[in-house]
């Protein structure tokens, strides 16, 4: 365009545009910018070459890599897991701790693979160091409510309690008050007889009014002497680990409206060599048997 | 040659239409493969569309704006799957209007925390969190455990859903009131023909409250099946690599 004025003191064309006095020049871009664009440009089409791009009527062209998200991570989990399959083959054969802790490696391996996945999935209800909470166990204690060996351990962490594995450990403690089987005067002589046990202070008139009634009701589960029962689940109720609290209004509570606490069942989400591991680190944590 | 851009650069309007036509191009190529592709999503057993009181939970859901800080989406990344199981797949959130997925995580991801923990967990959790989850930043909410659920509106939001595309049955529509009562009722009436409509939904009072149907049995049951409808062990992935 010859209607093109210059700029006379930088000598470059301008726009022609005016506004309120002041003129546009009509600089080129810089050099580097338009070489950068022109690469960008070529680069998509190289990528659409290589790379899944353009949709079409039934699929989409797949690329010359055949590249796929999930293949990726397939492979790469594959990967993972044949760097650890030669540990792993062993946890999956192995039939008690000392068989563990009898190889150094074999049990440093399952300790490591335990601990992290005690964090993605235990941590959550039993607490980063396996300290428990109310209404989730301790792990780090001697008390175990089904027991505290390594297969026990396995076995509770394959189908749950409670849960809705067909397989499951369960058992109930009843709600005695809600359902009306005892009444509250009863309830409360219980509350003392508990105490009573577990070594506490409490009304020794009650105490003996209640022992009738805890040899017929209560024996068949956490046994004559409130030692509790593994196979069933009763807690022992003579110590000071109370998984819902050991005070009169706890006991009180848990008799007249039950517990039954659940744990799912990790068969589906979790291997049974990662279970394995999983079990040697819990046993580890403290009064493993 | 170069100056021939000119000739848009002094039309506004026709500028306008211009870049409406390239924007255009990018939506066309971009999103309407979406919508006729099969392959978009993959042809799984098992999801079946959201039972009453699992959408109803699921309303309290987007209603707390629980997307805010949880995604609903596991990558297919190889530290994503270890942590959080098998990656999610587009048939799994094939009936969520709108999809769940989230951009954030400051809390982790949902996708498949169905089945993880157990009713009377979430329960404790979303009442306050940091009883469970001492180091948890998520704040509590109480206040759905005293809240009875209202869903007198229950057939509508069916009705919406099938609008956009989810195989509610008229049955289904009908029975919703119904269905969403014997959700929390293992010894209802209707429990064979509730599993039938929904099969594999869980059926227990979620919040441990037989007195009411409470907004935190609605969310815990949404909560629970998250993840857990899909039947791996029949899906074949190298066919679905994409």
């Amino acid at each position: 365009m010859s209607d093109k004025e210059i700029d006379q003191p930088t000598g470059v064309e301008t726009t022609g545009h005016e506004w309120d006095g002041i003129k546009e020049l009509n600089n080129p871009l810089p050099r580097w910018w338009l070489i950068i664009l022109w690469i960008t440009v070529i680069w998509s089409v190289v990528y659409w070459v290589l790379m899944p791009s353009w949709p079409g009527l039934t699929g989409h062209f797949e690329g010359v890599r055949g590249h796929t998200e999930r293949a990726n991570v397939d492979a790469a989990i594959a990967a993972l897991e044949s760097q650890r399959s030669a540990e792993m083959q062993q946890l999956l054969s192995v039939s008690s701790i000392n068989e563990v802790e009898s190889d150094p490696q074999l049990l440093q391996f399952a300790m490591n693979a335990g601990a992290s996945l005690f964090g993605d999935n235990c941590a959550t209800c039993h607490g980063a160091g396996g300290q428990g909470f109310k209404g989730y166990p301790s792990l780090v204690d001697d008390a175990w409510l089904w027991g505290g060996a390594l297969d026990d351990i396995q076995k509770t962490l394959h189908h749950g309690i409670r849960s809705t594995h067909p397989e499951t450990r369960i058992s109930a403690m009843l709600a005695y008050g809600e359902t009306g089987a005892f009444d509250r005067g009863q309830i409360d002589d219980l509350v003392e007889y508990v105490m009573h046990i577990s070594g506490r202070s409490a009304n020794q008139e009650a105490v003996v009014r209640a022992a009738p009634l805890y040899a017929q009701q209560c024996v068949s589960c956490h046994g004559p002497e409130g030692m509790g029962d593994p196979s069933q689940g009763a807690p022992n109720i003579t110590d000071a680990i109370w998984l819902y609290g050991g005070e009169r209004a706890d006991i009180r509570e848990t008799i007249y409206s039950g517990r039954a606490g659940v744990m799912p069942h990790w068969t589906d989400r979790l291997t049974d060599e990662q279970i394995t591991a999983l079990a040697v680190y819990v046993h580890s944590l403290g009064g493993g048997e | 040659m170069f100056e021939r851009h000119q000739i848009l650069e002094k039309r506004s309007l026709l500028l306008t239409v211009a870049i409406l036509v390239v924007v255009a191009i990018g939506g066309v190529v971009e999103i309407a493969p979406l919508f006729y592709l099969e392959s978009t999503i993959e042809k799984v057993k098992g999801v079946r569309p959201y039972s009453p009181l699992e959408l109803a939970g699921r309303n309290i859901y987007i209603r707390e704006g629980c997307y805010v800080c949880h995604s609903q989406m596991v990558r297919p990344l190889r530290d994503e799957v270890e942590r959080y199981g098998h990656y999610s797949l587009a048939a799994e959130s094939m009936y969520d209007h709108p999809f769940q997925w989230g951009s954030k995580r400051s809390g982790p991801d949902l996708a498949r925390v169905g089945g993880k923990y157990s009713d009377a967990w979430h329960q404790q959790h979303l009442i306050d969190p940091r009883s469970v989850v001492p180091e948890s930043i998520m704040p509590p909410y109480a206040m759905l455990n005293e809240r009875a659920l209202n869903y007198s509106e229950v057939e509508a939001w069916l009705k919406a859903n099938r609008a956009v595309g989810v195989p509610y049955t008229d049955e289904m529509i009908e029975n919703a009131k119904k269905d969403l009562e014997a959700q929390v009722d293992p010894f209802s009436d209707i429990y064979d023909d509730f599993v039938a409509r929904y099969p594999n939904a869980q059926i227990r009072d979620f919040d441990g409250d037989p007195r009411q149907i409470s907004e935190m049995d609605a969310i815990i049951a949404y909560l629970q099946v998250l993840g857990t409808m899909v039947d791996f062990s029949t899906y074949e992935a190298e066919e679905n690599y994409r």
